[in-house]
């Protein structure tokens, strides 16, 4: 049995070094323009996002709408450090310390509110998330409404990859351990958990510091990809896009994240060449799937080769309702 | 002194505006646990209407107003019909999303037809131009429609609440669906009712904000939607006096950090009260404290 779940772990491993290689190859041939590699960067933080939010809201079932607030915490401290010392080093510096500031925010925040209950925990995050943006369009350091311009881009594949496949695999790995596990009881009757022996308060604060340090990772990222960052970038719309992904691709299923993230790219660059009726035809599809599939694509089960198999069987039999 | 007095005269005014869109969240979510974000679009349609009422057709103040308060019922009800009606089992949050769907259906669709561009609302004639004054406080006679405006429509949405039968539904839909179906309350027309009173309130704000701040936009309703939502919260969600009580808090709190401290930070002060009493006391000022059953 362990030797199975080796040959599997090293497949998986293969497989992704795998799709590394192959974008690099395409990028250094050029065949992944600069258009394109965009959009690839906006899917791989927007994964990173909706992962850490699924864990949050999927998994330990707090709903959070305030994500957004902690990506802009993680995007201005990495912008901040690399625009004084200008360096790979300040870069992942400044990553790791945007992280850090975010999940200490995360921390702060989450310790007294999350003993909050649904909505009113929504309501909560939503105006930590406005009292950040609001703190940052007025400091001196952040440069109010204008924002700031980063000169330098430090965002590359290789770092996309390393941390969108890290958030991912950090994240799985929680969900399948007794944290993860403790976490999921509480979604699932935060009652019976208690009862249970859990420490529902430490798990979801836990849950609550892990999605925010992601979040600030991909906050750094963003700010050093795409040169420019401002305060109405990371308002109530960019936590609600987030929330979109991560309700779009089911709640408590991460292969859902990363699809959704992936479709919703796609719907958006289809979209561009309308950009008027872009965001009605956006609402639109919203409301459309959330009236006839309101679990999201995926549910809560994950995408997996067995799953695949199972639905091939599931067709050669014709009796799907069967399993 | 009497500049302060000064700023409770604007914060009232403010406030009068925040209280009516409150009533709305407060009675749909009373009685459909639902944070309709779409509230806040209704009350920016109702600012638009009356805008077209009054410089294309050159109605008055008050008809413009009954205009754009039937107009907002209906569109309150259709909404409520086409997106929520269908997700009354679902999750609590597939039914959020919806919200956030229509709200930004509304905002989107809008400026589509009206384009983004800030509109401002035509000058106002006659008596309404006027402004009175009590020592050196300035009370203008805009000040004065509003708040008759808001306690008019309040004491009609109380009467209709407390003493008819649709309203009596309406309470006891809130307190107890199942029981009120099973008295053979017809509930989704309690809640279709439910959605058009608080479209209406939302419609008439939206007017009042025109005439009150003169300018428009499609995306006007965001901010003060969610700051009516925690007037909403400040007074217990659900409560319909305590939406009143919130509204003219929250708009007094926000005209004096204004007026005394620095405007760019009024929102942020809103949102931090919001955060504080969710803490301190998260039923709200009127809310009782409800246990959790297992």
């Amino acid at each position: 049995m362990k030797k199975l779940a080796d040959i599997k772990g090293i497949k998986k491993w293969v497989a992704l070094l795998l799709t590394y290689a192959v974008v690099q190859l395409l990028v250094s041939l050029n065949i992944i323009n600069d258009y394109i590699m965009a959009t690839l960067t906006t899917i791989c933080i927007n994964i990173i996002l909706a992962v850490s939010l699924n864990l949050i809201t999927g998994f330990t079932g707090q709903f959070s709408l305030g994500h957004a607030g902690f990506m802009s915490i993680g995007a201005y401290t990495c912008a901040i450090i690399i625009m004084r010392y200008p360096s790979p080093v300040s870069f992942i510096t400044g990553l790791f310390l945007g992280a850090i500031f975010a999940a200490l925010l995360g921390f702060i925040v989450g310790l007294p509110t999350l003993r909050l209950r649904g909505d009113y925990l929504a309501i909560a995050t939503l105006g930590m998330a406005e009292i950040i943006r609001i703190v940052f369009l007025n400091l001196d350091i952040t440069n109010g409404a204008a924002g700031l311009f980063i000169e330098v881009q430090y965002t590359n594949w290789l770092w996309l990859f390393i941390f969108t496949t890290g958030t991912v695999i950090l994240i799985t790995n929680f969900i399948n351990s007794s944290h993860g596990r403790a976490c999921i009881s509480i979604r699932e009757d935060e009652i019976a958990a208690e009862a249970m022996g859990i420490n529902t308060t430490k798990y979801k604060v836990i849950a609550f510091i892990i999605g925010a340090f992601c979040a600030g990772i991909a906050g750094a990222l963003y700010a050093s990809y795409f040169y420019f960052i401002k305060p109405d970038l990371f308002g109530f719309l960019k936590s609600i896009d987030i929330l979109v992904i991560v309700v779009l691709g089911g709640l408590g299923s991460i292969s859902g994240s990363i699809l959704a993230a992936f479709l919703l790219a796609l719907i958006s660059s289809l979209l561009q060449s309308f950009p008027e009726i872009r965001m009605v035809i956006y609402a639109v599809l919203l409301i459309v799937i959330m009236l006839f599939r309101p679990q999201g694509i995926m549910g809560s089960k994950e995408l997996s080769l067995s799953a695949f198999k199972s639905l091939g069987g599931i067709f050669e039999r014709r009796n799907g309702g069967e399993r | 002194m009497e500049q302060f007095l000064q700023q409770i005269v604007n914060g009232i005014s403010l406030g009068s505006i925040y209280a009516l869109i409150a009533l709305g969240y407060t009675m749909v979510y009373g009685i459909i646990k639902l944070i309709n974000f779409a509230h806040g679009d209704i009350y920016m349609l109702g600012a638009y209407i009356g805008y077209f009422c009054m410089t294309h057709f050159h109605l008055g103040v008050i008809p413009s107003l009954l205009i754009a308060m039937a107009i907002c019922t209906l569109l309150g009800v259709i909404i409520e019909r086409i997106a929520y009606k269908p997700l009354r089992n679902a999750t609590r949050i597939a039914v959020l999303i919806t919200a956030i769907g229509v709200s930004l259906f509304l905002e989107y669709g809008t400026m589509f037809f009206v384009t983004a561009n800030v509109r401002s609302y035509p000058p106002l004639k006659g008596i309404l131009t006027q402004s009175f004054k009590l020592g050196n406080i300035v009370i203008t006679a805009q000040q004065i429609l509003i708040v008759c405006i808001t306690v008019i429509l309040m004491v009609f949405l109380q009467f209709i609440v407390k003493y008819t039968r649709i309203g009596k539904a309406m309470r006891a839909v809130s307190l107890d669906r199942d029981a009120a179906e099973l008295m053979g309350i017809n509930v989704d027309n309690t809640i279709s009712f439910t959605f058009a009173l608080g479209s209406a309130l939302a419609g008439a704000a939206g007017i009042l904000v025109g005439i009150y701040y003169n300018s428009i936009n499609p995306l006007m309703g965001i901010l003060p939607g969610l700051k009516a939502f925690v007037a909403a919260v400040f007074g217990g969600i659900g409560i319909i006096p305590g939406a009143m009580i919130g509204g003219y808090f929250i708009g007094t709190v926000e005209v004096m950090v204004a007026g005394y401290g620095n405007s760019m930070f009024k929102d942020a002060v809103v949102f931090a009260i919001l955060i504080l009493i969710l803490i301190v006391k998260p039923s709200g000022l009127l809310g009782k404290e409800t246990k959790e059953k297992v």
